[in-house]
């Protein structure tokens, strides 16, 4: 139940206020009432849905789902409240007087049922040839209420285009049943809204703004909602099709990259319980389809925080130290490319406070197509760079023209979690049981810091304990037990911390032509924010915006997606708060094994500024390769 | 209105007032005496629903909050009806006195009216009027120098069925997309900008104002027991004299035809479109919220009428109308309207048409609002009482399914 009052949603679609007794306990705090003939109790304004579920009772849903906020439009949660002339929606009742609530009579049924029919007949399409095939909830629905015909027909005729305008997110309104999800991902937990329903009775629809195509609004590609869509009518841009070509192409040498998120959650996709990381086990299953090459995206990660870490002292000593008001702070965060599209819609005043760096997937396909090329003599015409992503966005991101500083495209394609599940399932190739096997050279180790990248507030973590260590000299196991920066993790909206600097050491090597010493950081505290899913970028920004208190921090983690990278809409599908949680948990837990867990401490990363970056973080060919820049989009776009 | 018949049975709602005159007294006794009166009076609201007025008033005055609002659903969208616009125009004292008593009574400072698109051209004399009834210190503050403040606003709706309905209203009064709300909890609760708002047809606050004046024992002697009062009827179709009727509730269907000058009725559809279509056999049914209830709508079809056309016209009505947003709504109305043109070419069968009254019956009660839930009733209702003309028309069950 999510109530928030702040939300852009309609009201139609947000959960009515209630009067909740002001006692936790005692005298009206509980209800007692009869599901079914037997008493239960709950607190008081819980949902006859949650009421059920609590007790084990299955009432079927559609238009409900755990992130986001209420819509009771498609019915088919309907059950019997005595005294009451209609069915009652159980994801909208909330219980305030000891009802008797029937959740299967005759009447309760035959609606249902006839629900189910009603959708089917406007539902375009068949099963076997969707994307969501085995993984449909619509799907799902007809066969536990036993549907073996179209009571009341079946459309012929498609309705609708399919708007495959964007990179990212595919719209086939032929496959809609109007839950409004999408609205509410997209309006609600977003705070975007790109889509809205138009038109009405049968004519309804979901559209953009003025029904352009979605590449033509200010989609930020996030494919939040598409993580929501009970059916198949949203779905990512899938190009395993090329992949598969170049695979079997023999003169082309196909890369892959694996990012953190989808090792830690494509055991969801092979019918385990979510909470499984599966990282080696991936990389001798994506040897086995046939990729030359695996690399891992936490290498790059590795490399983000030397240059945005870099970049952050460098800003924040031509702020500080030398005055440059030019120099904008808080630097943000820009991994996440559903974000940095955020800003460049919705705040593009502060394009100069996110950080140049390019993304990890980014910046491994620059080095890939220059670096490892040249080390391997293989023509970078020749190498298709493929990047697992747990991430839609990331789709659009590597079409940016930015994005070509190799002289190539970067990155080739984005593949998400979802889709590398299927190209694998396709090669006969049941992930769990594979062999283990470890990345290849010469990128082979990345360290744990690079790994937490797939967690809400992981880059902050990682950047936290390379600029500890470097700044104070001081170890960071002697700061934060084992190294864990428990402040900045969690799922918390919004996270503020402050680090005090006491004591600095000599500036690294590394960093000496940039930095002449440490001693105007002697006493600052460092102040940091991190943030997840655009909603709480949001209410960052107005609160920088407003000269709010988070104005003063000195960076900030932003990610688009609720959860971080860990949550991206090309993750397995359900994704809720309870799947987000288990595969943090398997990413923490991953990261906790490792010996090596400091970005600057790479070995990998090192040998490669010693011999190919050779003027260090930041320095010319890093801001050739490694670097980019961004485009004021704002919100009107012709 | 001049080519109306109006009919005055017994002078109530039509009774003697002068302007002002309910709000005189509200101001001057106490609440709970307003309240009382609706109470004695058994007033059920004239939108249709037919909720106890006094009810959802004192569930409003209950309601705490910073502000509360009164609202007039001058929206009037059901096909048929015709009896606001009238009293709008030929007595908009009574409405507005009525929004001040409740105002006053439940505790808001802010009323609206919620004027159907359609009567845009009653605005300005509307405007007028409230100026005036401000200058007459009968709107604004201090209300006849007393402690009440009270502002009436109109606003225009834009031409959609739906957004009579209540929170429908409440969601294009705030500028959204005309959907239904979920309920509980209601308006009384969490309405206009979420907080409590009471909705009340025109018709129901011009009966308040008498109520107020008259006392609500005064207004009980009228109607039957469970359906107090007089009702405003808005007759039209096959007759001579189309008009809105001022009747007791409980006049029998035949009692209205004979008053109309209805010759060789078929059919009289009781409610609007959402309504129930009554055969001549039940013609002897009262026009009450026990028995066959309304909020005013009375259609007349002579024998030239055909059955099957009349539900295609309000089934289409349904199509279009559905706001879309649930789908027993959305997409049992357009297979209901499939259906009756399957009949109509004859290409249907038996099983498939009583399947189709079985998925009235589940929209019925698995809707969201109320325009849903009363869509069937038509459809249900015509095919089971007109059976065989229906069925004798169209060359009939071929089987096609
Ligand atoms: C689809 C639909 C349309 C409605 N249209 C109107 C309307 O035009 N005018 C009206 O007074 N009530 C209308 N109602 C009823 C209102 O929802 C509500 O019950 C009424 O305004 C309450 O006032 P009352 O208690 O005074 O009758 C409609 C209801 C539905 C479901
Ligand atoms: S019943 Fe019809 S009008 Fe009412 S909410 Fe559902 S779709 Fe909208």
């Amino acid at each position: 139940m999510l109530i928030n009052d702040e939300s852009r949603a309609p009201v139609s679609q947000k959960p009515n206020k209630l009067e909740l007794p002001a006692e936790k306990e005692g005298i009206g705090s509980n209800v007692t009432i009869e599901i079914n003939g037997e008493k239960v109790t709950v607190p008081f304004g819980t949902t006859i849905l949650e009421a059920c579920k609590n007790n084990n009772i299955h009432i079927p849903t559609l238009c409900h789902h755990d992130d986001l906020c209420i819509a009771g439009v498609c019915r088919i949660c309907v059950v019997d409240v005595e005294g009451m002339k209609t069915l009652q929606s159980s994801c909208t009742f909330p219980i305030t007087a000891p009802i008797k609530i029937k959740t299967t009579t005759p009447m309760v049924r035959k609606a249902r049922r006839h629900i189910i029919d009603l959708m089917l007949s406007e539902h375009f399409g068949e099963c076997y040839s969707c994307v969501r095939n085995n993984n449909c909830e619509l799907q799902k629905l007809a066969k536990e209420y036993g549907v073996d015909r179209y009571n009341f027909g079946h459309i012929q005729k498609s309705k609708y285009d399919v708007d495959k305008s964007s990179f990212s997110v595919i719209r086939d309104m032929d496959k809609c049943i109007l839950c409004k999800r999408c609205v509410r991902t997209c309006i609600d937990l977003q705070e975007v809204g790109v889509l809205e329903a138009v038109n009405r009775g049968i004519d309804t629809t979901i559209s953009t703004f003025l029904d352009k195509p979605l590449a033509d609004v200010v989609c930020i590609n996030c494919g939040q909602c598409i993580n929501r869509c009970p059916t198949g009518a949203l779905h990512a841009n899938d190009p395993s099709d090329k992949i598969w070509e170049a695979i079997d192409n023999p003169t082309k040498h196909v890369i892959i990259q694996t990012a953190p998120s989808p090792r830690a959650a494509i055991c969801e996709e092979f019918g385990m319980e979510p909470g499984t990381s599966l990282t080696r086990e991936l990389n001798t299953a994506l040897r086995r389809i046939g990729f030359d090459k695996i690399f891992d995206t936490n290498f790059t990660a590795d490399l983000t925080i030397m240059e945005e870490g870099t970049e952050l002292i460098l800003r924040l000593y031509n702020a500080l130290v030398e005055g440059n008001a030019e120099v904008k702070v808080p630097q943000f965060t820009s991994c996440s490319p559903g974000w940095v599209k955020y800003l460049e819609h919705f705040y593009p005043e502060f394009i100069d406070n996110l950080s140049s760096a390019k993304s990890p997937q980014q910046m491994f396909g620059a080095l890939i197509k220059t670096y490892y090329a040249k080390l391997q003599g293989i023509d970078p015409a020749d190498i298709v760079t493929v990047a697992v992503m747990p991430c839609s966005a990331k789709k659009f991101e590597c079409e940016r023209p930015e994005m070509r500083d190799s002289g190539f495209k970067d990155v080739d394609y984005g593949l998400t979690t979802r889709e590398l599940a299927q190209m694998i399932r396709e090669a006969g190739i049941h992930l769990p049981e594979m062999p283990k096997s470890d990345f290849d050279d010469p990128f082979g180790e990345a360290s744990g810091a690079g790994l937490i990248f797939g967690a809400t507030g992981g880059v902050m973590e990682a950047a936290l304990r390379s600029i500890i260590e470097l700044v104070t000299g001081n170890k960071v196991e002697n700061v934060f037990q084992n190294a864990k920066i428990i402040p900045v993790r969690g799922f918390e909206g919004i996270k503020y911390v402050e680090f005090p600097i006491e004591g600095v050491a000599e500036v690294p090597a590394i960093l000496k032509p940039l930095i002449p010493d440490w001693k105007w950081l002697e006493g600052v505290t460092l102040k940091v924010a991190v943030a997840h899913g655009t909603a709480n970028a949001k209410k960052v920004m107005e609160n920088i915006k407003s000269g709010g208190k988070l104005s003063e921090c000195h960076f900030i983690e932003f990610m688009g997606c609720p959860g971080g990278c860990l949550g991206g809409g090309g993750q397995p599908i359900p994704t809720n708060a309870k799947i987000r949680e288990k595969r943090a948990e398997a990413i923490y837990a991953e990261e906790e094994g490792l010996t090596l867990r400091k970005s600057h401490e790479n070995p990998y990363v090192n040998h490669i500024y010693a011999n190919f970056l050779l003027d260090g973080p930041c320095g010319e060919l890093s801001h050739k390769l490694l670097h980019t820049h961004y485009t004021k989009r704002g919100k009107f776009i012709d | 209105m001049e080519d109306l018949e109006t009919v005055k049975f017994q002078p109530v709602i039509f009774a003697d007032y002068s302007p002002g005159e309910a709000i005189r007294k509200a101001v001057g006794i106490s609440r709970q005496d307003v309240l009382f009166e609706l109470k004695e009076s058994k007033i059920k609201g004239r939108g249709g629903a037919g909720f106890p007025t006094a009810t959802k008033w004192m569930l409003t005055a209950a309601a705490k909050a910073d502000k509360k609002y009164v609202v007039c659903n001058a929206d009037e969208g059901e096909p048929g009806t015709f009896k606001d616009r009238f009293l709008l125009l030929e007595h908009p004292e009574l409405v507005f006195d009525g929004m001040v008593v409740g105002g006053i009574t439940v505790g808001a400072q802010k009323g609206f009216v919620y004027l159907r698109a359609e009567y845009e051209y009653m605005l300005k004399s509307l405007e007028d009027y409230l100026q005036q009834m401000k200058k007459d210190n009968l709107l604004g503050e201090n209300i006849l120098q007393s402690k009440y403040n009270f502002d009436i606003e109109i606003r225009l709706g834009s031409g959609a069925y739906v957004c009579g309905e209540e929170t429908a209203l409440i969601e294009s009064l705030e500028g959204h997309r005309g959907e239904a709300r979920n309920r509980p909890p209601y308006p009384v609760n969490t309405g206009f900008m979420g907080f409590p708002t009471t909705v009340n047809n025109v018709e129901t606050f011009a009966a308040v104002s008498h109520i107020i004046t008259k006392g609500g024992e005064w207004f009980r002697n009228y109607g039957t027991d469970k359906s107090t009062g007089i009702k405003l009827f808005s007759v039209s179709g096959d007759c001579e004299k189309p008009g809105v009727y001022e009747l007791p509730w409980g006049t029998t269907i035949s009692e209205i035809l004979d008053l109309a000058g209805a010759s060789n009725t078929k059919a009289v559809q009781v409610g609007g479109a959402s309504g129930y279509c009554y055969p001549k056999t039940q013609f002897d049914r009262k026009l009450a919220y026990e028995d066959a209830g309304t909020g005013g709508s009375i259609m007349i079809f002579n024998e030239s009428r055909s059955m099957l056309k009349i539900l295609k016209n309000f089934m289409e009505f349904f199509v279009e109308e559905s706001c879309g947003q649930c789908t027993p709504c959305r997409i049992g109305n357009a297979k209901l309207l499939d259906g009756i043109e399957k009949l109509e070419k004859g290409e249907y069968t038996f099983k498939y048409i009583n399947q189709l009254i079985d998925l009235g019956r589940s929209m019925q009660v698995a809707s969201k609002c109320g325009l849903g839930q009363t869509s069937p009733n038509s459809f249900i209702s015509i095919l089971e009482n007109f059976r065989e003309e229906i069925f004798a028309k169209s060359s009939g069950g071929r089987n096609v399914n």
